[in-house]
């Protein structure tokens, strides 16, 4: 069987729509087009009733009721409404924020813009693993603490954060608990009251749904969450989210959130676990000095970030051009600095620069990763070959003794 | 990123890739950049009595704009005497390969590698010299 090329192995970036996903969304676009807040003819009434039933599938997915679900453009913007909204609401009650270092941008510069009107933030550091130390955000709670934002499991290294004692703590110090549940969500269980939270973003493209659209869980009771609208115009979504209801777009992301449900009792966990530890061992049984990043234990199951010792990652991912991943490398970045993720759990600059990330998703097969373990080990040992820093160590130099210029 | 055809051919068919005798009284050795900024480039020329690059050789760790830069030039140096190697010009390379801006620097570090191999050459030469002459 041909594989096609180039193999896709970076759905920690996004995810292709599932046709089943795109089957339930076309009918949206030219039949049942009409405006669910049209109260007053058949085809609003129609595009209303399909909004409604993605509320409830979404609700179902994380343990909410329909009415906590916002939808919104993605989960950037879920990520700017829960911080930015949940923070001016309770200005009164304080200005201080927490969250932590290794979350994605569109929370950190949520926060960021917040500390330019004036709030306080916490931005707290990880341990080697990747995971929260629990003590360290209990001693970062203040009285004028408002909201603690960390993320349920991180895009680059896959780790996934103690949510449930994390959410435990805020309960217990009366602050309000946003997670960024956009990359475990379909991987892993998430049960909003289980894991004692109170704003959840939620992505479609990262679980085989569109881009362009996604959801903000909002707690109503023990306690009641409110926030300050980003967006304002028609009062769509109880006053939270003006704008439109994008009818295909809602029904494509409860359709995946109905499918991403079902992921995680029929199988398609542990498929995809298999499959990336097939690909881990087959790698370490053909190279040598290649380093895990982030802990293994608490990990997605699809998730593979390693850096290859000696070798620059743009370069490997040029040498693999038949596979689509990403890297941590500064080469690959815009800002041509490396990875601030790997650079938080302590990685010195000289392994970011050698990371790779791998993602696997639904439509990974078995075929797919051992043509990737051949072509990443040959390609590897071709760059190792070439690399003055490989042939050092061979001859038993070490490199931290070397004076070397910085340009 | 859209590389030239140019470094995607150095990439996949590296120039003079490998190793000279370091301790070879011809050969100059440079090795330039820094494994934190995951950029590192070798070169060692070898050089004969009338002070031609006979041979060249590198190695590097890094992207494909900086091993094709490197490659590049041990094409460009070999049948130079040193004098015309030290003038090559990291926008002569990048022009060469078609470098977009953000990859300018590993085209620097490539010149920065020819004048290191040079250097460490002539200071070999001063060091027989003093030995022979004392």
């Amino acid at each position: 069987m041909t594989l096609r090329r180039p193999i896709y192995l970076d759905y920690n970036a996004t995810n292709p729509v599932d046709p089943r996903v795109a089957e339930a969304m076309i009918p949206y676009l030219t039949e049942h087009f009409g405006n669910p807040a049209s109260r007053n003819h058949a085809f609003g009434w129609e595009a209303r009733e399909a909004v409604e039933l993605a509320r409830e599938q979404v609700a179902d997915l994380i343990g909410a009721t329909a009415r906590e679900v916002v939808f919104t453009s993605g989960a950037t913007e879920s990520n700017n409404l829960a911080i930015k909204g949940v923070a001016r609401f309770n200005e009164e009650k304080g200005k201080h924020i927490i969250t932590v270092a290794t979350e994605h941008k569109a929370v950190l510069d949520s926060v960021h813009a917040l500390e330019r009107d004036g709030w306080e933030a916490t931005v707290l550091g990880v341990q080697p693993d990747g995971r929260l130390d629990l003590d360290v955000l209990r001693a970062a709670i203040r009285p004028d603490t408002t909201l603690v934002s960390v993320m349920f499991a991180n895009n680059e290294i896959g780790v996934i954060q103690p949510i449930r004692e994390i959410g435990a703590i805020c309960r217990e110090r009366g602050v309000f608990f946003h997670c960024d549940a956009v990359q475990g969500l379909g991987r892993v269980p998430f049960h909003v009251d289980d894991m004692n939270v109170d704003l959840v973003s939620i992505s479609g493209h990262k679980m085989y749904g569109p881009k362009g659209i996604g959801a903000l869980y909002v707690r109503r009771a023990r306690p009641r969450v409110r926030l300050q609208a980003e967006i304002d115009g028609g009062g769509h979504e109880r006053g939270m989210r003006s704008g439109t209801l994008a009818t295909h777009q809602i029904v494509g992301l409860g359709k995946a959130a109905a499918l991403a449900k079902a992921d995680l009792t029929n199988g398609e966990v542990e498929r995809v676990r298999a499959l990336r530890d097939r690909l881990w061992d087959g790698l370490r049984a053909r190279l040598d000095e290649l380093y895990l990043n982030g802990s293994w234990e608490h990990r997605l199951p699809n998730n593979l970030n390693v850096s290859f010792a000696y070798v620059e990652g743009e370069a490997m991912m040029m040498g693999i051009k038949d596979i689509a991943c990403s890297s941590g490398s500064a080469c690959t970045s815009a800002s041509l600095e490396p990875s601030y993720v790997l650079r938080a759990l302590g990685v010195d600059a000289e392994l970011a620069h050698t990371s790779l990330r791998f993602g696997l998703g639904r439509f990974t097969t078995a075929e797919e990763i051992d043509f990737a373990i051949d072509l990443i080990a040959n390609k590897a040992a071709f760059l190792r070959e070439m690399s003055p820093l490989y042939e050092m160590v061979k001859e038993g130099i070490d490199l931290k003794s070397i004076q070397w210029e910085a340009h | 990123m859209a590389y030239s055809q140019k470094v995607i051919d150095h990439f996949e068919n590296p120039q003079n890739m490998g190793s000279l005798d370091k301790a070879d009284p011809s050969v100059g050795t440079g090795l330039v950049g820094a494994p934190a900024c995951g950029d590192v480039m070798k070169l060692q020329l070898k050089i004969n009595d009338n002070g031609i690059i006979e041979d060249a050789k590198f190695k590097t760790m890094g992207c494909g704009s900086a091993i094709a830069s490197s490659s590049l030039v041990t094409t460009m140096v070999k049948g130079k005497s040193i004098d015309e190697a030290e003038l090559i010009k990291n926008a002569e390379i990048a022009a060469e390969l078609a470098l977009p801006p953000v990859k300018i620097h590993c085209s620097v570090l490539a010149e920065d590698a020819i004048k290191a191999a040079i250097a460490d050459f002539r200071k070999k030469q001063a060091a027989r010299s003093a030995e022979t002459s004392a």
